[in-house]
């Protein structure tokens, strides 16, 4: 969903956010609704300035969040309202997949204590790139019982796979003029249901298995929150879904900065889906982003294992040696991703180009490929032990970043550094006056480190999109000349790309061609009338018109979207989900402002352009019944309208059953497919879905409960405690995730604090103000936002602040395995002590703003932070972890 | 609801006119007088964010404290680090935590500015005529004209004029009469994400402020009521006034604001019944004086 239709929510939940403090602008919209009469709720550790503008907070322990979800969808499961109103039980079975039958050879976590089926321990001790804690789950077990036996020997993709066997590879065929028999190969027999959803394999049955034990004492015991305030929670969240009404969630990073933040993020997918909460308006779940343009970076993916527009990065470790091989890997055959040789071949010839020819396979093998776990803290990891020579660092500032101690030691192992920023930053300037200098114990000479500084523009200073939350592009346009020699990114990287051209532009080694071949070619042209660019910035107009793709024969004809794109190299295109919004030469959408009048319901559909297609809300074919009707009048989004002509089919020219899909929003469907379709035998794509598959990107077209591929953690959340925790897990023998990422492990500078160690016995988590923006690198050198909030803190409870003699202002040591820094006391009854598992727990925050660089200045809170993280995204845990606080 | 301009409607209440015709209507503002305008604050949707603070000193080129922010400690009073308007600080949020036990309580937040009083106390005693009301009923300070006498700070009941440190003269709140005069709407109130702070003429106001304390009471909130929007109230009403849940000095207002010449005709009173009672001792003792000469004078008589 996004912000604005946060507006339609009859109930918000926000967990894992802070939405009024970091997300203030959007969070207009929840004001709105309460104003509406809406009902907001805020679980969170503290008692912040979002939780002053909600009905209901509900305080939770940092890392407890599937428990308090899991007793939700407990609560929901074994309610009369689920089990009696026909909405609930229409919708989860026939839009999401409650119903199908899972393998039988599936164990859940309630068999095996904590673990799923298919956990294979390591052998040997795991090294980088790749570690989990105890070893790697194979899915087989996870799979969908099916109606016959696959039989063609294809295995489902592992996303561990071993590297393939054989040193030599065979010479790859040409491509061939349509990857369509490949896909239709890949094709499996149709999933095992049981409409009923009483078979006892059937996701709801597993469902209600798995979270039956998740009840209100165990809330409380669990996530330290009373159980009549989880109930209160629980019961508004069911009130105000059906279909009449609706609630959504809000989440941003933390949810996402844990062992198992991804499984966070799903468990509430799942009780979404369970109360009917997708696809309709004010439903669904909100992902904040804290950054204007971080869904643009991971669409057009600053990741290191995707390529533009979610597809997977080409890798040595995985079956990926020839197009034709990841493609058999990487396609689903049906639902909409089965177009995915299209969206590739158009990608490789936005890559190469004319050099792109189905005869060197559209140029696959000039494209790179991973060889590993390449995310931020592997890296750094890796630099640690000196196995990394140089890095670029733009926007980011590592030097205050998780364990910020042992990142800067890292960084200090370079031969080069390259730091292109606003301002001199911590990682600018690490090497000269970092803590670790001035107290004496690293001496500047003995670094040989070269650090090069290139001063950046500000976003007033250059034209250019930002793509938001709402996965919107919104262009902006250029205020002033940057001062002096600052350069924008883009700048920056076009040249570094120019440079690297004709570096080896006369190589002949076979692993320059990509270099050679790449497509490169974003100059201004001169404008008549206009004086020539003294600053070279390349032209921001060019580089969309590329990400949105041109027929390959005329780079002057745009296309209008991705249903024209082909896998035969006739169409270019960078990223298919921004296919459409430069749909002609001179037609920018992003930069459209036009409002929707007053008072007349409607999507914005004129103010900017939202991927896929302009549609605002995705999968919005649920906010239809079955028969495609809306489920209400008040929560009328997109249905069938049986009266609107269809014309002739253009192929042969008979007339066509009228009949399509409207509304206020673009239908995320194919337009023309009643609801009473069945799905083609045999098909793929979309023609393998029924009318009454709102889930279009799935195989089977059904919101997933039950998760059998794409996670490597497991198909269902469960309970894990943080790494590091005060308590044992009361659910599970198995104390966390078994597979979580553990970079660096046995090192001194990543030690873990074993559980319960009363050396540490406080919880703490880490956030942001609504004054600073993350390391302060935009906000600590601006006097009007470092007079707010000049000085690092922790916030404590007044408990705790009397059992350690602490009185407020009072300057404090906190103190982990990893480090020791010293803050402010702000003592207050916003945090508090809470009772887990019958056990005391202080639980304490602080924000993570401050450095020694820039206006207002304090101790890095990262430095206390260790380097473990979620195995399916490699993100740090950085929300939970534990500490001590004493009197400095 | 995003606010609409509408400083230049002509005097007899119309329609509003669409937005271009606004526009031109600003325009010929000359020939018609403009109706008072105001700030409403609901404090019950202000999420402390404090961009109008930011806002107002970056619009109005208002110096961060200290040595341009460095230097500065935390105030240790929840988040509030700005403590009090001042000749430098013309918005401030102020945070007040009622936490009696853990997780336990209310964070009321406000965004305080210059009341823009209708009976402004500033202005009746600047001796200058430093302080003038505008032709939008606010209240402004015209900086080169006042002489730094401080009358106008003792004077204000709300404690929000001080001097700036760098022009060495009284200011505030001018309710941007740069940015108002010419069709804007002023720096905080535009920058108020959930609309906490509404810029409008007082009327309206008044009736959309009314609505929303109405609002609050039906869905709980009995604690909810207005500060200053009432005409007849203290001060003849306020131009800035509040949407408030607690006891006004909660949030650090007066509960009644009053008027340094309230005393005026008693002072007055008291003083001339002073002097006259002066008089009157002085010529009795002066009598009693003159009494004793004239027995010295003429000496024992008859004895």
């Amino acid at each position: 969903m996004h912000p604005r239709d946060m507006v339609h929510s009859d109930c918000i939940v926000i967990m894992g956010s802070n939405m009024a403090e970091c997300h203030p602008v959007a969070f207009r919209w929840p004001v709105q609704a309460r104003m509406n009469g809406a009902t907001l709720i805020h679980v969170d550790p503290r008692f912040t300035r979002t939780s002053a503008n909600c009905d209901i907070h509900a305080p939770i322990r940092a890392g407890s969040d599937i428990a308090f979800l899991g007793g939700i969808i407990n609560h929901v499961l074994n309610s009369q309202r689920w089990n009696d109103d026909p909405f609930f039980q229409t919708f989860a079975s026939m839009y999401t997949n409650a119903a199908t039958i899972i393998s039988p050879e599936f164990k859940d976590t309630e068999d095996l204590d904590g673990i799923f089926s298919g956990l294979t321990a390591f052998t040997e001790d795991p090294q980088w790139p790749y570690s989990g804690e105890v070893g790697n789950y194979n899915p087989e077990s996870w799979q969908y019982a099916r109606t016959a036996s696959a039989g063609n020997g294809e295995s489902q993709h592992n996303p561990v796979a071993a590297p393939a066997a054989g040193g030599v590879r065979p010479a790859a065929a040409p491509a061939p003029k349509s990857w369509d028999a490949l896909v239709h190969s890949l094709l499996k027999p149709p999933p095992r249901t049981d409409r009923t959803m009483r078979d006892p394999h059937c996701v709801l049955q597993i469902l209600k298995r798995h979270f039956a034990r998740y009840s209100p004492e165990l809330v409380e015991q669990v996530t330290g929150c009373p159980s009549e305030k989880f109930l209160q929670v629980a019961e508004a969240v069911l009130r105000n879904s059906g279909a009449d009404r609706t609630t959504s969630f809000a989440y941003a990073v933390a949810w996402t900065q844990h062992t198992d933040g991804v499984q966070i993020i799903g468990c509430c997918a799942l009780l979404q889906l369970l109360l009917g909460n997708m696809g309709r308006p004010g439903g669904g779940i909100m992902a904040l982003r804290g950054h204007a343009a971080i869904q643009g970076s991971t669409d057009i993916p600053t990741l290191y294992h995707s390529i533009h527009g979610y597809m997977n990065h080409p890798s040595a470790i995985q079956p990926h040696d020839t197009l034709h091989d990841y493609l058999a890997a990487e396609t689903v055959p049906t639902g909409y991703w089965a177009n995915q040789p299209k969206f590739m071949v158009s990608y490789l010839k936005s890559m190469y180009g004319d050099a792109a020819t189905a005869a060197n396979n559209w140029g696959y093998d000039w494209h790179p490929k991973i060889i590993g776990d390449h995310s931020h803290l592997a890296t750094m990891s890796a630099m640690a032990e000196g196995k990394i020579k140089g890095m670029l660092c733009v926007g980011q500032n590592p030097a205050t970043s998780l364990n910020g101690s042992a990142q800067r030691a890292a960084m200090r192992k370079l031969d080069w550094l390259v730091v292109k920023d606003n301002w001199l930053t911590e990682t600018a300037m690490q090497w000269k006056n970092g803590p670790e200098i001035t107290d004496g114990t690293v001496k500047v000479a003995d670094i040989a480190t070269e650090v090069f500084f290139f001063p950046s523009t500000q976003v007033g200073e250059y034209e250019g999109s930002f793509t938001n939350t709402h996965r919107m592009l919104q262009w902006h346009s250029k205020a002033a000349d940057p001062p002096g020699d600052c350069r924008t990114d883009t700048w920056f990287y076009y040249r570094l790309g120019k440079i690297l051209k004709a570096r080896y532009a006369s190589s002949t080694l076979p692993r320059d061609e990509g270099f050679q071949h790449l497509l490169w070619d974003f100059d201004r042209d001169p404008e008549p009338g206009r004086a020539p660019d003294v600053l070279a910035e390349p032209d921001e107009h060019k580089i969309l018109r590329e990400i949105n793709g041109y027929q390959s024969a005329d780079p002057s004809k745009q296309l209008s979207g991705y249903a024209e794109l082909k896998d035969d190299g006739s169409t270019l295109c960078a990223s298919w989900i921004y296919c459409g919004v430069y749909p002609a030469w001179d037609r920018n959408l992003s930069a459209r402002r036009i409002p929707d009048p007053p008072g007349v319901p409607g999507a914005e559909l004129n103010w900017g352009w939202s991927w896929p297609s302009n549609r605002r809300l995705l999968y919005n074919r649920a906010s239809a019944d079955p028969a495609g009707n809306p489920w209400s009048e008040r929560k009328r989004w997109v249905w069938w309208d049986k009266s609107v002509p269809n014309g002739q089919n253009p192929v042969t020219g008979a007339a066509t059953a009228p009949g399509r899909w409207v509304g206020y929003d673009v239908p995320d469907f194919n337009l023309t497919l009643a609801p009473n379709a069945k799905p083609k035998p045999g098909a793929i794509g979309l023609d393998a879905l029924s009318g009454t598959d709102p889930f279009i990107m799935k195989p089977d077209g059904k919101g997933w409960l039950f998760v059998p591929t794409g996670l490597v953690d497991g198909p269902l959340p469960v309970h894990y405690e943080p790494v590091e925790s005060p308590v044992h897990n009361q659910l599970y023998a198995r104390q966390s995730s078994p597979v979580f990422k553990w970079w660096s492990r046995g090192k001194p500078y990543n030690a873990i604090a074993p559980v319960g160690d009363p050396r540490f016995p406080c919880v703490i988590t880490t956030y942001r103000l609504t004054e600073h923006y993350l390391s302060g690198a935009m906000s600590r050198w601006l006097p009007h936002l470092a007079e707010l909030q000049p000085e690092l803190f922790i916030e404590i409870g007044a408990g705790l602040a009397q059992e350690r003699g602490i009185s407020n202002l009072d300057f404090v040591k906190i103190s982990t395995p990893r480090h020791q820094i010293r803050a402010r006391a702000l003592v207050t009854n916003r945090v508090g002590v809470m009772t887990i598992g019958g056990k005391r727990v202080h639980h304490v925050g602080m924000p993570w703003h401050w450095g020694w660089q820039g206006l207002a200045v304090g101790d890095v809170t990262n430095d206390l932070t260790s380097w473990v993280g979620d195995p399916n995204v490699s993100i740090h845990e950085g929300k939970a972890f534990v500490c001590n606080v004493e009197k400095a | 609801m995003p606010f609409a301009l509408p400083i230049a409607q002509p005097a007899p209440a119309s329609p509003r006119p669409p937005a271009p015709a606004r526009a031109a209507a600003n325009a010929s503002l000359a020939a018609a007088a403009p109706e008072p305008m105001g700030f409403f604050t609901d404090t019950t949707v202000c999420i402390g964010c404090k961009a109008c603070e930011v806002a107002c000193k970056e619009w109005n080129q208002l110096p961060a404290r200290g040595d341009g922010g460095a230097h500065l400690e935390m105030s240790g009073q929840s988040y509030d680090n700005t403590l009090t308007l001042s000749g430098d600080t013309w918005r401030h949020v102020k945070f007040i935590e009622q936490f009696p036990e853990p997780y336990h309580g209310r964070w009321l937040m406000m965004s305080d500015v210059c009341k823009h009083c209708v009976q402004a106390p500033c202005l009746e005693v600047c001796p200058t005529g430093a302080i003038i009301r505008t032709e939008f009923d606010t209240v402004a300070i015209q900086s080169d004209t006042c002489n730094g006498c401080r009358d106008c700070i003792s004077a204000c009941p709300f404690g929000v004029i001080e001097i700036n440190h760098v022009s060495g003269t009284a200011q505030k709140c001018t309710m941007c009469y740069d940015r108002i005069s010419v069709g804007l709407e002023p720096a905080c109130s535009k920058a108020c994400p959930t609309d906490s702070i509404q810029f409008g003429p007082i009327s309206e106001l008044r009736t959309r402020a009314g609505a929303r304390v109405a609002q609050l009471q039906a869905q709980g909130e009995k604690g909810a009521y207005l500060y200053g929007a009432d005409p007849t109230g203290p001060l003849g009403g306020l131009n800035a006034f509040f949407l408030l849940v607690d006891e006004p000095e909660v949030y650090g207002l007066p509960r009644e604001p009053k008027m340094p010449t309230r005393n005026l005709v008693r002072g007055s009173m008291l003083s001339t019944i002073g002097a006259f009672m002066m008089a009157f001792v002085g010529a009795l003792s002066l009598r009693a004086r003159r009494i004793t000469e004239v027995q010295q004078a003429s000496g024992p008589k008859g004895e």
